[in-house]
This record gives C-alpha cells, sequence and structure tokens, in this order.
C-alpha cells in the first residue's frame, strides 16, 4: 500500500494548520475526502441533479441510476443478500432509531430485556434507554473486562430467554476494542434474540460480511469512511425489515394513498420518506470504489502497525496513561498526568496535530474508566509513523509548556 | 519551541488559580447550589452561592475541567463575593463581550483576574470552558 501516493488523493491533507503541516488524527470523529469522492459529488451536481424515482426527463433516470448504483455497491460491500436490505439513512445516529422505534419499540414488553455494554456511543445507548422506558423492558449491561474487551463467557450470561435485543458496537470508538461479532450473534440467536451492530468504526476499517457476522441490523455512517457527511447504511435482514412499519412518512415512499390511509413502498424504499440523499449516497459510492481500489485488508494492516507503533512509543514517554486492551483498531486513547486533555489538545492544535479531547460520546465509559475526559488519536489509511512522531514530539512538548507555567 | 500564541491563552494567572484554585469547596449552611455540564466535553461545576438579599455573602464551587473552565471558576468566585447579584449579572454580561473579543473595562467591574482571560478570544473552540461558571452563576440567579 502506498501511502504516499493516496496521501495525494486527499487535498486537505495539504493544509497549514498554525504554521504546521496538517498531522490529522481524528478520523474516528470524521474521515478527510478524497478527491474522487469530491469529484463525484461534483459531477452529480453538474451533469445529473435531478430528483429519483419520479421524473420521466433524461436527468431523472441519470440520478436515479446512480442512486440505485450507490446501493449496489453497498450492498456488494457488506455481501448483503439483496439491495432492499440496504436503507439509505443520515447516519448511524438515524440508523439506531430506525430500529428502536420501527423494531424495538412494537415487539419489546414488560419483562423483555436489551442487552448493551458499557462501550457504548450515546448512539447506541440512548434509543434503547428510551425504547426500554417506553415498553416497560429493562436495559441490561455486558459487564467490561478490566482492559476493556468483553468475554463471550460474560455475553453467555447476560443473554437470557427474556433477552429480545443484542445491541453492540463493532469497534469501540474509545477503547479501540474490536467485538467478536459473529460469536456474540450466535449467543444471541440461541436464545431468539436479534443483533444490532454499530458498525460506525468498523466498517471504515475491515471487510465486513453481514451474512457471515449473521448479524440481523448492521448500521454505519458515510464520513467515517471518506464518503460525505449527512448520509448512512442501515442493513437489516429482509424479513426483519418486511415486518416493520416506517418511521417517516411523507412522499417517496408510498405506494398508494386515500383519504384516511396510505400504504408503502416495498423495501429498501418504504424506510427512505421525503427526497432521499441522493449527492450523499453517491459520494458514499465513490468512496466504496476508493477504499475497494485499495483493500480494505491493506487499510486494515496498515492501521494495525500505526495503532502497535503509536502505543510502543507512547508507552515509553513518562506520565501518560493509555486506555484500552493490547489488541486494538486504528486508535489510542490516552492522558497525560496533571493536563487536562483540552489543554493537550490545544497545545497539539497550536503544532498543526489534530486530536479528540473530551468524553467521545461515551459519558458511561468514561465513567467506568473514572475520568471525566480523554484525549484520543484515531488512524486512517492517510495516516503515517511520521504523524505518529509529530504526535510524540507535541506530547513532549505539552508537558514542557504545562510544566513551566506550574 | 516558541508558544507565543499559547502563552496569550495560559498565562501565569490562570494557571496560579488553576493550580491554586480559590473558593474551591462548598458553603457552608443555606446556599443556593447550582449544577452546570458543558456536554460537549464533560467538564461539569457545583456552584454555590449564598445570598444576605441581594448580595452575595459568600460563592464556592467544585467540579472536574479544564485548566480554562476551572481557572475561570475560580476568578468568577473570587470577583463576584460581595457584590449585589444584578452587579454580578452585568460583570457576566461584560465577561461575555470580553470572550467575543470585545474591549471590555475590567477595572470598571472589579475584575482585573479575569483579563487574563482575554486571549480565549482566540482561541473559539475554548470559550465555552471560560463561561462555564458564569453561565452557572446566571442560572442560579434566574432561580432565585
Amino acid at each position: 500500500m502506498d501511502v504516499q501516493a493516496i496521501r495525494q488523493e486527499f487535498p486537505i491533507l495539504n493544509e497549514e494548520i498554525n504554521g504546521h503541516p496538517l498531522v490529522y488524527l481524528d478520523s474516528a470523529a470524521t474521515s478527510q475526502k478524497p478527491q474522487q469522492v469530491l469529484d463525484a459529488v461534483n459531477d452529480y451536481y453538474k451533469q445529473a441533479n435531478s430528483n429519483v424515482h419520479r421524473g420521466v426527463h433524461t436527468l431523472g433516470t441519470r440520478a436515479t441510476e446512480q442512486y440505485e448504483g450507490a446501493r449496489e455497491k453497498v450492498r456488494a460491500f457488506l455481501n448483503a443478500r439483496s439491495t432492499a436490505e440496504v436503507i439509505f439513512t443520515r447516519g448511524t445516529t438515524t440508523s439506531m432509531n430506525t430500529i428502536a422505534y420501527g423494531y424495538a419499540r412494537p415487539n419489546l414488553q414488560e419483562g423483555d430485556e436489551v442487552v448493551v455494554t458499557q462501550m457504548e456511543h450515546h448512539s447506541n445507548l440512548i434509543p434503547w434507554q428510551q425504547a426500554v422506558k417506553a415498553s416497560g423492558a429493562t436495559l441490561k449491561y455486558i459487564p467490561l473486562q478490566d482492559d476493556g474487551s468483553i468475554s463471550l463467557d460474560d455475553v453467555r450470561t447476560t443473554v437470557t430467554e427474556n433477552t429480545k435485543i443484542v445491541a453492540i458496537t463493532h469497534v469501540s470508538n474509545v477503547l479501540g476494542t474490536i467485538n467478536p461479532i459473529k460469536e456474540i450473534a450466535a449467543i444471541a440467536h440461541d436464545h431468539n434474540a436479534v443483533i444490532v451492530v454499530d458498525g460506525a468504526q468498523g466498517a471504515p476499517h475491515m471487510n465486513v460480511d453481514v451474512s457471515d457476522l449473521d448479524c440481523d441490523f448492521y448500521a454505519f455512517s458515510g464520513h467515517k469512511m471518506c464518503a460525505p457527511t449527512g448520509v448512512g447504511v442501515l442493513y437489516g435482514k429482509k424479513d426483519l425489515l418486511e415486518s416493520m412499519e416506517p418511521v417517516e412518512f411523507g412522499g417517496e415512499m408510498i405506494d398508494f394513498v386515500d383519504l384516511y390511509d396510505a400504504t408503502w413502498k416495498e423495501l429498501p424504499w418504504k424506510f427512505e420518506g421525503g427526497t432521499p440523499i441522493i449527492a450523499g449516497a453517491i459520494g458514499l459510492g465513490a468512496a466504496i470504489d476508493f477504499l475497494n481500489d485499495i483493500g480494505l485488508d491493506n487499510i486494515l494492516e496498515h492501521e494495525q502497525q500505526l495503532a502497535n507503533y503509536a502505543t510502543e512509543k507512547l508507552r515509553t514517554m513518562d506520565g501518560i496513561t493509555i486506555y484500552g486492551p493490547e489488541e486494538r483498531a486504528a486508535l489510542v486513547t490516552f492522558n497525560l498526568d496533571d493536563v487536562h486533555p483540552h489543554d493537550t489538545a490545544t497545545v497539539l492544535d497550536a503544532e498543526g496535530v489534530a486530536v479528540r479531547a473530551g468524553h467521545h460520546c461515551a459519558q458511561p465509559l468514561m465513567k467506568w474508566l473514572d475520568v471525566t475526559a480523554t484525549a484520543r488519536a484515531s488512524f486512517y489509511l492517510y495516516n503515517t509513523t511520521e504523524d505518529i512522531d509529530r504526535l510524540a514530539d507535541s506530547l513532549v512538548n505539552t508537558k514542557e509548556f504545562f510544566g513551566d507555567v506550574f | 519551541m516558541s508558544f507565543n500564541n499559547l502563552d496569550t491563552l495560559y498565562r501565569q494567572v490562570i494557571m496560579d488559580h488553576y493550580k491554586n484554585p480559590r473558593n474551591k469547596g462548598s458553603v457552608e449552611g443555606d446556599a443556593l447550589t447550582v449544577d452546570m455540564n458543558n456536554p460537549t466535553c464533560g467538564d461539569r461545576i457545583q456552584l454555590q452561592l449564598q445570598l444576605d438579599g441581594d448580595v452575595i455573602q459568600d460563592a464556592k464551587f467544585s467540579g472536574e475541567g479544564c485548566s480554562i473552565s476551572l481557572s475561570s471558576a475560580s476568578m468568577m468566585t473570587q470577583a463576584i463575593q460581595g457584590k449585589k447579584l444584578d452587579d454580578a449579572l452585568e460583570m457576566s454580561k461584560a465577561f461575555s463581550q470580553m470572550m467575543l473579543g470585545e474591549d471590555v473595562d475590567t477595572e470598571e467591574y472589579e475584575m482585573e483576574d479575569l483579563e487574563a482571560l482575554q486571549g480565549v478570544s482566540q482561541f473559539p473552540a475554548r470559550i465555552k470552558c471560560a463561561t462555564l461558571a458564569w453561565k452557572a452563576m446566571e442560572k442560579g440567579a434566574q432561580e432565585e
């Protein structure tokens, strides 16, 4: 994998930040976009912009072909059985809420359980908190091991006959934990529960085969995998999606409309009320082409090297705490002793290094870690070991700076 | 290494308040208690105001946060002690203006230490840190 050539595809990486070349280490929040994706969106607006599924005119056909073509790319990317199982949404949060409203609430009743973990991002937690409140079901947590991983034995004891839904992240956005989805799905299915997977940190970084994993629902966001903001995907098994009522009603999703009632289009369109996210979906299709050309396996291997390099490098420093298990995805979460992560991030930014500081939309996990906030450096296919060297140098400077002012 | 820009953010007086916070703890006896957090970053503060009529007799704070939010809380509690609630609210307005980069006569408001936080206005991402304690005070005043 030629990282220098890949970097050339990302115009933003040429930016100077506070007089320094940008080192972008916040891809877990959102990834940067390659020229190919920017061009695909631009070209759509310049040559095909039109509404989909209705225009008799030529542009309408072009737009529909491109939009539905993007759906087929997503289907192949996930190895879903049919494009009927691929719904375009605004992102992971909207996907989760669609499941929570369309599937969970009508199916949950008192005595039922929804099982989650304490490492969930708020988007895979709050929809379930609200769904159990509305239905009288209860929320249960699979405990975390000391290193922030989960054990399958704990999954087996937490999931019971009363469990209707197991909702779990593929990859933790804070700890970097990679969860064994296939095994957890098997346990859920043994108890006739469905498994909902938050793939926001999974799909951008590794091959995801929903048929092999046998997950019932899988959600992810385009913007974390080189696509524009505002587009994401909800994958669901066809029989489940067919059993669900739409969550949004209006144009585009209807079949027949009478004065007092209406019927819905078939899958996947019954879940896509209103003019869909046409340009976003086309951008996502282009991003999938881009990632496929490089190869998800190559990307994963490169990122694992970066994560290992970063962990080793930071570990040699004094006064730093690193969180998460040994085997981790493409990120390192840490805190410097006696320096609040916001202050760390501000000093790093002064040297052109962009990291995230805060609770990472995972407040229950912060509680488990017994911190209010952390700093996080996250990597993607365009990052290099030099980026990590710049991070480490800047962390040394941060410690000096705060050492001096104290 | 030169951090000129950062020095305007992290001035000595700010670091002093961060390391040696004034009025940290809780008020003895009856007090107006306000909890406030910054949901975007997780910083949280509890502010307690002991009022005698409309005069702030004592102000104390506790909480967790970055150097900017905690030093601002320390400076604020110092500045508003003994002030009338209305005057403290005027001071809060002036502080907000300062955060927007406007010139404020800090002597008029007796908030000289707080002048040190002027540099925060150049760091838009950190303005919310500096205003957290003030928002808590305003919320308390509204409840009163």
